[in-house]
């Protein structure tokens, strides 16, 4: 027993340090270069933040109180409290400083610090988007891969006019329009799921509690996962027919395959990697979608915080919410990069 | 221009119009597109902003279709259907000229990107790039804020932050025209840089950008309809402050369902129009992609 193994481990020591460690020191070198890039952008949506807010109309301080009466006294000490009178460039290297250190300020609105509010709406989002997405992936992957695999046939032509039309229609109104039959009733359809919130209000414990969110989040991440899956499914789509006509795909009918191994054992693989980056890629468009998603069913998450930031408007809430939205979309993408370049050995040698 | 020149370009068009009317998709886009516009254009001969006023709303509240009105009131009395027919005249022109700015920024960047290489090229992809991972709604949302809400911010806001995706595209055309030989002649019998883009590269990708920009209408449409739905536009009728004036007046729970559907449903059969013509746009102009039939 202990021969064999003992053979045959020189051998893969040998095509470790042949092979792997060459292409290992290369995928490192470019995860580095992708973090590099990474880091620079965020600098750039952090100076970008700083310019594009100084870039508001009249007197920030009058902005920020919202019309009401100050003295010019109190005007004088609260310019002073967020250093507006400093140079700009004072300014500028305040606001870096205080960014870097997880400082973003107080919200006028709330008075209270941004990133704690942030952090009091993170997991609504994370379980709405992150369910949704998942939903999506899934469902928009399985119909793409399937529609493309009979191109042309029945089912084809259903789920691509289908995810056609979801495209073209703004997730607002899908909402509005599910929160019309669904929420509220229509006709002979009862409203039957909760439209406003994230929990009832005499919310249980246990369970019960689990169900009681489960109902609340029925609509909305409908609403997001039917916008959302739409282009996934027309993704894996044209990536699977680009696939179909290739070599490997005859040479799999050739050995004798049956239709659906060649599917799924040969043209699926391949055809998964640029849906899945490009999963990842998008993530930008969820963030939006979770917006107006969170808007129309009162989901307490970051989207709806950030709606709340440009209604009043509360620049502070706004400028730290769109950094720290920016900030993971890009951490996001760059994640996507790398582990691309790890699991598709072609972009590796390439 | 040669007669040569003129007549082998007008035989061109005349192919590529043949093989675009094989497009049944397509083709049916185009005349919904072609309905809407004029629709549109003729609008102030027929009504004014009038219909859009509260005060001179003339039927009931909440008043359900009919023959008088076949599209029903709204939350004063005015009737849907000349508010949307209005309002279209709103969401068609920022959606136009927003795709416009949007397309003139990609194909300038795009150019310039793929034709000076080296230094200009790099940094040029690289604010490419930058913009391109920026989350494009949460972004327009700031811009819109910011800059308040009239016709011309939103248009800004729209074409600023959907760019890069049409300069990707573009660049990596023009560095396919630009491998090919004839630029090599034009630039050993002294041509510029100005005349290779404009003269060779510019009529090569134009095909590209037509495709391009009757996507980039359907998305800015309903990127407007989103902004002013999530009320950052100012109060000129669209189709999406009317959808966010039945969310405000609670039309759901009033049960005024036309009021949520007619204006939506305006939106999805014109972006839908404007994606059937621009997916047969790019079949007609991409053999590969007609091969594949997607």
């Amino acid at each position: 027993m202990t021969t064999p193994l003992e053979a045959a481990e020189p051998a893969v020591q040998a095509a470790g340090s042949g092979d792997d460690r060459p292409a290992y020191r290369g995928t490192l070198k470019y995860a580095l270069s992708k973090v590099g890039g990474a880091l620079f952008s965020i600098a750039m949506v952090i100076v970008g933040t700083f310019f594009v807010f100084r870039l508001l109309p009249g007197d920030p301080v009058r902005n920020l109180a919202q019309g009401r009466n100050m003295t010019p006294t109190q005007l004088a000490l609260e310019r002073h409290r967020l250093g507006l009178d400093k140079s700009l460039i004072d300014q500028f290297f305040d606001f870096v400083g205080k960014t870097l250190h997880f400082d973003l300020g107080t919200s006028y609105e709330y008075n209270r610090p941004v990133l704690s509010l942030i952090g009091e709406r993170f997991p609504a989002t994370l379980l709405l988007a992150g369910g949704g997405l998942v939903i999506a992936v899934g469902l928009g992957i399985w119909q793409g891969q399937r529609a493309g695999w009979q191109r042309g046939s029945r089912f084809d032509q259903v789920s691509t006019g289908v995810s056609l039309v979801l495209w073209s229609m703004p997730t607002f109104w899908l909402g509005l329009l599910l929160l019309m039959v669904f929420g509220v009733g229509i006709g002979p359809i009862p409203g039957i799921f909760p439209t406003r919130g994230i929990e009832s209000v005499d919310a249980p414990d246990g369970f019960a509690y689990v169900l009681d969110v489960g109902m609340h989040m029925v609509l909305p991440c409908l609403t997001l996962v039917a916008v959302v899956y739409a282009q996934y499914l027309l993704v894996m789509r044209s990536s699977l027919l680009e696939e179909v006509s290739q070599d490997y795909v005859n040479v799999a009918r050739a050995k004798g395959l049956r239709d659906d191994q060649v599917r799924r054992r040969h043209a699926v693989p391949n055809a998964l990697l640029p849906t899945v980056t490009l999963v990842f890629m998008r993530i930008g468009f969820v963030v939006g979608g979770a917006v107006t998603v969170e808007t129309i069913y009162s989901w307490p998450g970051l989207g709806q915080l950030f709606y709340e930031a440009v209604r009043v408007p509360d620049f502070t809430l706004m400028q730290g919410t769109f950094m720290l939205i920016t900030v993971a979309v890009i951490l996001m993408n760059t994640l996507a990069d790398v582990v691309y370049h790890i699991i598709d050995p072609r972009v590796r040698s390439a | 221009m040669t007669a040569v020149a003129t007549s082998r370009r007008r035989l061109a068009l005349g192919r590529f119009w043949r093989s675009f009317r094989q497009e049944r998709a397509g083709m049916a886009g185009l005349v919904v597109l072609v309905a809407a516009v004029l629709l549109a254009l003729v609008a102030p001969l027929f009504i004014s902003d009038g219909v859009t006023s509260v005060v001179s709303g003339t039927g009931t509240k909440w008043a359900a279709p009919s023959l008088a009105e076949p599209f029903g009131t709204d939350e004063s009395g005015r009737s849907v259907l000349l508010m949307v027919w209005w309002g279209s005249r709103t969401s068609l022109f920022i959606g136009f000229l927003a795709a416009l700015l949007s397309i003139v920024i990609g194909m300038v960047v795009g150019i310039a990107a793929g034709h000076f290489r080296g230094w200009i090229g790099a940094v040029l992809m690289r604010v490419t790039d930058w913009f391109l991972v920026l989350p494009s709604l949460i972004t327009a949302l700031v811009l819109a804020a910011i800059l308040g809400g009239s016709t011309a911010t939103i248009i800004v806001a729209i074409g600023i932050t959907t760019w890069p995706s049409t300069a990707r595209l573009i660049r990596s055309q023009t560095l396919s025209v630009e491998a090919r030989p004839y630029i090599e002649r034009s630039k050993a019998l002294g041509g510029g840089h100005w005349h290779i883009t404009t003269r060779h590269v510019l009529p090569n990708v134009a095909p590209l950008l037509l495709a391009s920009t009757t996507l980039e209408v359907a998305s800015a449409i309903v990127t407007e309809s989103t902004l002013a739905f999530l009320g950052v536009s100012s109060n000129k009728t669209s189709w999406g402050t009317m959808l966010r004036a039945s969310y405000d007046f609670g039309a759901a729970t009033q049960g005024a369902w036309w009021y949520i559907l007619i204006p939506g449903l305006c939106i999805l059969a014109v972006v839908m129009a404007f994606t059937l013509v621009g997916r047969a746009l790019e079949a007609v102009l991409n053999p590969r992609l007609r091969k594949a039939g997607a």
